[in-house]
Formats: C-alpha cells, structure tokens, sequence
C-alpha cells in the first residue's frame, strides 16, 4: 500500500514538475502574471509530493517491507534503525529519489526566499528549475522507480552493504547532492538570465548567494566521501582519483571558477558571458557526475547496478540540457557588453588567471576521466589513467593558483601596483618563506613539496589576517569602536578569507601527509611491536566479539611513544550475518599533528594477523581546511547586502523592454 | 599605442600560457597511460618491460602461497588459457579468493613474475571486475579460433 502511495506521490509530483517547467516560462513570455505565479505554488506542490514519496519509502526500510524490491535489496530486519533511514539512499533508486527530492527543497528554496526579485526572473528561475526537475523525476519513473513490488515477497532482506553501515556514509551522500543539485539554482538563473537577455549586476547578485551556498555543500560533501574512504575503505588513501571521486571534482573546481567570476560580474559588471558559460558548464558536469556514476560506465565503489536503458536516459538529458543551454548562450550572450576595463595588475586580472587557472585543471581532470572510457567504449582497448597523471599535471597547476591568492585578493579593483602590494607583504612573505622551509624539519627529514606547502599555506595565512587585522585597526581620525568596524566587514569579505585559510590549511595538511606518511603491512603476533612513524604498535589480544548484526575478531593494539603508553587501537574484521564478505573495521587514533591507524588484513597461523599500520601526520589539517572552506561559503552566502539590495532593486521600474526582449541588454557597471 | 602592446603582450602571454599547459597536460599524459594486458600477453612477450600496466583475470584455484614473512603472497592470475606468476607484498582485499576475478597493477619482472603493488578484487558478492572477464573472454576466443581451425574446412 505505502508502495503505491509513494509511486503515486512521484507521479503527482512529475505533474506538477511539468506545470513548473511550462507554465511560468510562457507566462514570462506574455507577462501574464498569473501564469507566472503557478511557479511558486508548483514548487511547494512537488516539494510536498516529493516528501511524500520519500517518506513512504523511508517508511517501507523502517517496517522492514520487503515486498518492495528496493527494501529487500538493501535492507535488514537486523539493521540498526539510522541505518534503515540512510538505507533509503544506499542504492541507486532511493538515491535518486533523494536527489529529486532535494532539488524540489531547492526549487522551494528559491520560491522562498526570492520574493524579492521582479515577477518575469523569478518565474523564468523557476520554470528552468521545472524543466530540469521534469528530466530527473522521469529518469526515477521510467528507469529506476524505488517502489516496483518484489512478488512473492521477500522473508528478509539482503542487508545493507557494510560499507555503507557508517555515520560517515549518512550524512555523505545528502551533502552532495545538495551541493550538485544546489548548482542548479545558479544554472537556471544563468538560462533565465539568458531568456530574459538581461545579463547585468543585478543578476549576479542574485545569483551568487545561491551558488556560495551549493559550493559549500559540495565542499563538504566531497570532504566527506574523502573522509569515509580514509578511514572505512582502510586503504589508508583519502583521494584516489578514482573516476567517480574526479566526477564530483569537476563540477567543484568549475563551481569555485564560477564563484570568483560572478565576484567580477557582480562588482564590476565584467566576464558576463564568461560567468554564465561557467554556470552552464558546471551543471553539465553535475549532469556528467550523475552519468557517470549511474549509467554503469565506471566500476567502483559507487557504481551501481549497470542497465543500458539508465545510461542512455542519462545521456540523452545531459545531450539536451548542454546543447539547449549552449544554443541559448550562443543566440542570446552575444549582444552583451564587456564590462569595466581593467589593467594588467588589478583584481580582475587575478581573477581572471583564477579562472584560468581553475578551468584548465578541470579539463585535465576531464580528460584523464573520460579518456579511457571512449577508448573503450569504442573498443579501441582497455587503459587507464592512475593517480601519477592527475598528480603530475595537478599540482604545477595549483603553484601559480596558491601563489596567486596570497595577494590577488589585497589587490583593487581594476588597477593597482603590483610592486606596492608586494612590499606591504614583504614581512611576511620572509616569515613565511623562513617558518615554511623549517617546519617540515620537524616532521622528517626536508621534503620540497612539503616546505612549499607550509610557505605558501602561511603566507595565505598571514596575508588574509593581515588583511583582516588592517580593517579592525581604527584609522586616523575615526572613532567607530572595534565592533562597529567588525560589523562592517561584511560576512561576504569574512566568509571569503576564512575559505582562503582553509585552503591554506588543506594545503599544509595535504603536502605533509604526501610528503611524511608511513604505511606498514606486517604480520603481528600476540606479544608483538611493530614501530611505525616513531610509535610503537604492540599487539596485546586478540578476541572474538558480537556486534547487532555481524560477529567480529578483533584485535587489541597498544600503542606507545618513547616508552609511553599512548592509547588503544581496536581494529575489527567483521563477518557480517547477511553477507559472504568480512569487512576489515578500521581502529583510528586522531590526533592534532597526527593520525594513527591500524587495520586487520588475514589470519594467520600462530595466533597472528596480517595488519596494515598507518602514520598520517596532518591529516586532520585537511579535514579542518575543508571545514572552514565550507563554513567560509555558508558565511558568505549570508551576508547583508544579498538581501538588502535586492529589495530595493524591486523598486527600479524593470519592466522596459526586458520582457522577452533583446534590446533589454543593460550595459554592465554597477560599480 | 601603448596600449595595443600591452594587448598584444597579453594575448601572445596566454597563448603561451595555454600551450605550456597543454604541454604539460598531454606529455604527463602519455607517461602515465596504464594499458591492459592479458596473462597470453604476458606469454605472448607483448608487453612492455620496466613499465607499470594491468593484467586482470582469475585466480588460479589452489596457486595461492603466502611467504615466511606472511605478508608477501605468490599466486598465478589465469585467463583460462594460460597462467602468471604474480608477487604482491601486503594486504589483499577481503573478496579476494582463488577461482575469483581479480585485477593487478603493477610491472613485469625478469623471470616473467608480475609484481604487483596493487590487487584489487571484487567489491561485492555479484560483481566481476571488467578486465577480468574481458581477458577470459579474449583467451577463449583465441582458444576457439585455434581449436576450430585444424577441424574445420
């Protein structure tokens, strides 16, 4: 029953999907207010219907319904009940049906909190958002409805991948796709902007909260994936460059590309065309990461179940939404102005190189990803393209990009002295060059990649709190306190240099963990010290234990530094009821300057296993970099002038000439 | 006038730009393909030395034997048609097993053993690695063709 209450939910929802996509456009195009005003009730409608749906499902994993093929699949009358909730997207159905249910929260999002923009914009944003949710409500109907009955039905299901049984695991999934599906917000106002032929300053401002905030999503998200594969995966990794990690990476650098071009588009009215051309590539690279990882082209870890009809679907969307966009961009971006000029050296130009910079990594990325699926897809033979690839053109690419923003973001607006900003930092520049080269002494023995890390993470430190230290200062003759000049900072200024900082810390943490880590597989017996990184790992017993749903070995490791005993390890290796497959579980001692793990491999023969021991100096600093660069994105999205100014653009007559118009096109400057 | 230079100084210093990145992209490229060879390759002496590649196939039942040390494992990767001896120091993935499908990167060594310093295997009960069905399926059409041909025509 709760079944076909979802199915018919999804069904309602479409319906209404259709209304969104269609009705509001034409509106737009006739200025006929009241179809422009089904958008907004469209978007609650489906939203409401999509969590129907969802919470029919959600409530077929908790009463273990196991007529529901979907359930059975990926359920267990003894999974723990959070992961019978997360269970829902575990599989290829249910995550999908969370995806489409998280881009009506995001087309509800819009209608919500967009009240503010002019009637014609809001129903064009909508109605692209319509179309889209049209093309991913289908794709779950037609080719991967979660509901399809299992006759007769199942007596229990088959479980959960153990993998996926983690905390991890949970919230993963969720903040990706509110990252990816958070993209396209940003598209569909691009493709309104489009139709409208109004692509001015306004529009940006509009835009850019929107993309911060799906930016932060993806961040997080991508560094939770990260985060799981370190610790669950226990191959001691956190990015392999495996394809499906390098498809979320794309629409990610495309995305941060895309955030510091809409910073020229908005302040200085420049790169208009360049900035929608980005947020079109960057929801066609979401549409190529959901491609990816569900046609059943790539075999990983997050692949699932292959079947040709998907693929296709997938394909011929994604084939849609790119040639649609780019023909509108082609037909429509032309007649639009250039913006403001700017010199050599001003903040435009740094953004500029940004950008470059960002776009060609990503279509580096693009290439080692796609490049032995042609291949193969036209049977030209089989290759692929590890880790050393993407290594070797990654990271001189970055160089220029991490020495750049060390002052690109001191520099002003359309003109500055390179050689003025340059002395300013020049203390610290020599501090950091100085603190950068040593410190990795005091990992190891001297690593180059490690001291360039450290410099250029402290100079971006330095830089952005020298910055900051610079605005709260009071300047002569002034009497604000130091509140008042903290509150005129801005959380847009705020959010940006803690992301930069971040970054700065991902850095640092990134190239020592490359540079000092130490990675051990050796047989252990009761009784045994391994030492690894300067610790000691002894191990103490080895016992057999009973979790919820699997039975375990595990293992007691003592871990010792100088003779000090330090803390214990308990890796597991679990054999889980419903599955043939044990499942190593990894033991993790985090620490500020280090992580320190231990994984069981095989049994052998007196009383003695094959383990995995693990040195991972920093890690946490990659972690914590990701954290900020999130929480940076979140800040910025909130700050005043979002909704402020927005407000009082409702006010300007808007109307002239931009219904449907071309001639609408505004020159660009809001200075 | 001035100003064309500094155009032209821009645009001749992208072009630059783009062409040493592409540069750097394609030549990083080339180096680090990994291709894909079959145990009757590596029989065949088709494959590359003292480069890293791919050999998938299955385990050969019974060929594994773990060293003194217990952490380096011998075992033979078949394509049905033909064995190789591979090496691989470390810990094998938890679906690993004799008689299932399995993928190695790694290099070939004198003496034809393959070193491998990455196994992987399948990740689920259903599931065959890609290149290891794609190398049995090409040692049975080798076998096919070279059983059919003296009994045929």
């Amino acid at each position: 029953m709760v079944a076909e209450l979802g199915l018919f939910a999804l069904i309602l929802a479409l319906l209404l999907a259709v209304a969104q996509g269609t009705l509001p456009l034409i509106g737009a195009a006739r200025g006929d207010v009241a179809l422009m005003a089904v958008g907004r009730s469209a978007a609650y409608g489906q939203l409401f219907f999509m969590a129907l749906a969802y919470a029919a499902l959600t409530y077929a994993f908790v009463t273990d319904d196991f007529s529901i093929a979907y359930v059975a699949n990926h359920s267990n009358t003894l999974l723990p009940t959070q992961y019978k909730v997360s269970g829902v997207w575990g599989g290829h159905e249910g995550s999908l049906l969370l995806w489409v249910l998280i881009l009506s929260f995001w087309s509800a999002a819009v209608a919500t909190f967009s009240r503010s923009l002019p009637r014609e914009v809001l129903a064009r944003v909508l109605g692209v958002m319509g179309l889209i949710a049209i093309g991913f409500i289908g794709f779950t109907l037609f080719t991967s409805s979660p509901f399809e009955r299992l006759l007769p039905a199942a007596l229990e299901g088959r479980d959960l991948n153990p993998m996926l049984q983690d905390p991890g695991l949970i919230i993963h999934p969720p903040m990706l796709y509110m990252g990816y599906v958070g993209f396209s917000v940003a598209f569909a106002f691009a493709i309104a902007a489009l139709i409208g032929g109004r692509l001015d300053a306004a529009w940006a401002r509009w835009s850019r909260p929107w993309t911060a905030v799906a930016w932060a999503f993806l961040t997080i998200g991508i560094g939770l994936g990260s985060w799981w594969a370190y610790y669950v995966l226990g191959w001691g990794g956190w990015w392999f460059w495996d394809p499906v990690e390098n498809a979320s990476f794309m629409p990610w650098l495309m995305g941060t590309a895309l955030l510091h071009s809409l910073a020229v588009t908005e302040k200085r009215g420049g790169f208009k065309n360049w900035t929608v051309m980005l947020a079109i590539l960057t929801f066609s690279l979401v549409l190529l990461a959901a491609f990816l990882v569900r046609s059943g082209v790539l075999t990983s870890v997050h692949a699932f179940a292959v079947d040709p009809d998907r693929g296709l679907y997938l394909l011929a969307f994604m084939a849609v939404v790119v040639a649609g966009s780019l023909t509108l961009f082609a037909w429509r971006a032309g007649k639009v102005g250039l913006g403001g000029g700017f010199s050599f050296v001003s903040r435009e130009s740094a953004l500029l190189t940004n950008n470059v910079l960002l776009a060609v990594s990503g279509a580096a990325v693009l290439l080692g990803t796609l490049y032995p699926l042609f291949l193969d897809a036209f049977g030209l033979g089989k290759i692929s393209v590890g880790p050393p690839y993407f290594e070797a053109v990654f990271l001189p690419l970055m160089l220029p990009l991490l020495l750049l923003l060390c002052f690109g973001p001191r520099l002003r607006w359309k003109q500055d002295s390179p050689t003025e900003q340059l002395w300013r930092l020049r203390w610290i520049f020599a501090v950091s060059l100085v603190f950068g080269m040593i410190w990795p002494l005091f990992v190891g023995s001297w690593s180059f990649l490690a001291g360039i890390g450290a410099f250029l993470g402290l100079w971006i430190i330095g830089s952005s709190l020298k910055d900051l230290v610079e605005r709260l200062l009071p300047r002569a003759g002034s009497r604000q306190t130091l509140g008042t000049r903290a509150g005129r900072l801005g959380r847009s200024y705020v959010g940006m240099q803690l992301a930069h900082i971040g970054v700065a810390l991902a850095v640092i943490g990134i190239t020592f963990v490359l540079g000092y880590d130490d990675e051990r597989d050796v047989r252990m017996a009761v009784g045994e010290t391994v030492e690894v990184g300067g610790y000691g790992f002894r191990l103490d017993s080895l016992e057999r234990i009973q979790g919820p749903n699997f039975e375990a070995d595990q293992a007691t490791v003592a871990v010792y530094r100088d003779g000090q005993r330090m803390t214990t390890l308990r890796p597991q290796m679990r054999e889980y009821f419903s599955q043939d497959q044990p499942m190593a579980h990894t033991s993790l001692h985090r620490g500020f300057f280090r992580d320190l793990y231990v994984n069981m491999g095989e049994p052998l023969p007196g009383n003695a296993w094959v383990m995995r021991v693990y040195y991972k100096p920093y890690m946490n600093w990659v972690w914590a970099g990701v954290i900020l660069m999130g929480l940076g994105g979140f800040l910025a999205a909130t700050d005043r002038r979002y909704r402020v100014r927005v407000r009082r653009e409702e006010d300007l007559p808007d109307e002239a000439g931009n219904l449907g118009g071309t001639s609408g096109v505004q020159p660009g400057g809001a200075a | 006038m001035k100003k064309r230079q500094k155009r032209l100084l821009l645009v001749v210093g992208g072009l630059a730009g783009v062409a040493v990145v592409a540069g750097l992209v394609l030549n990083a490229f080339r180096d680090n393909l990994v291709f894909f060879y079959t145990p009757s390759d590596i029989v065949a002496d088709i494959v590359p030395m003292e480069r890293t590649f791919r050999i998938g196939g299955l385990v050969e039942d019974g060929s594994v034997r773990r060293a003194e040390d217990g952490v380096t494992v011998h075992f033979r990767v078949t394509d049905t048609a033909v064995a190789v001896p591979v090496v691989y120091h470390g810990i094998l993935p938890n679906l690993f097993r004799e008689g299932q499908g399995v993928v190695a990167v790694g290099s070939l060594e004198d003496g034809g053993v393959f070193r491998a310093n990455q196994v992987m295997a399948r990740h689920d009960e259903t599931y065959m690695p890609p290149e290891a069905a794609e190398a049995i399926k090409r040692a049975q059409r080798e076998q096919a063709r070279t059983v059919s041909h003296p009994e045929g025509y």
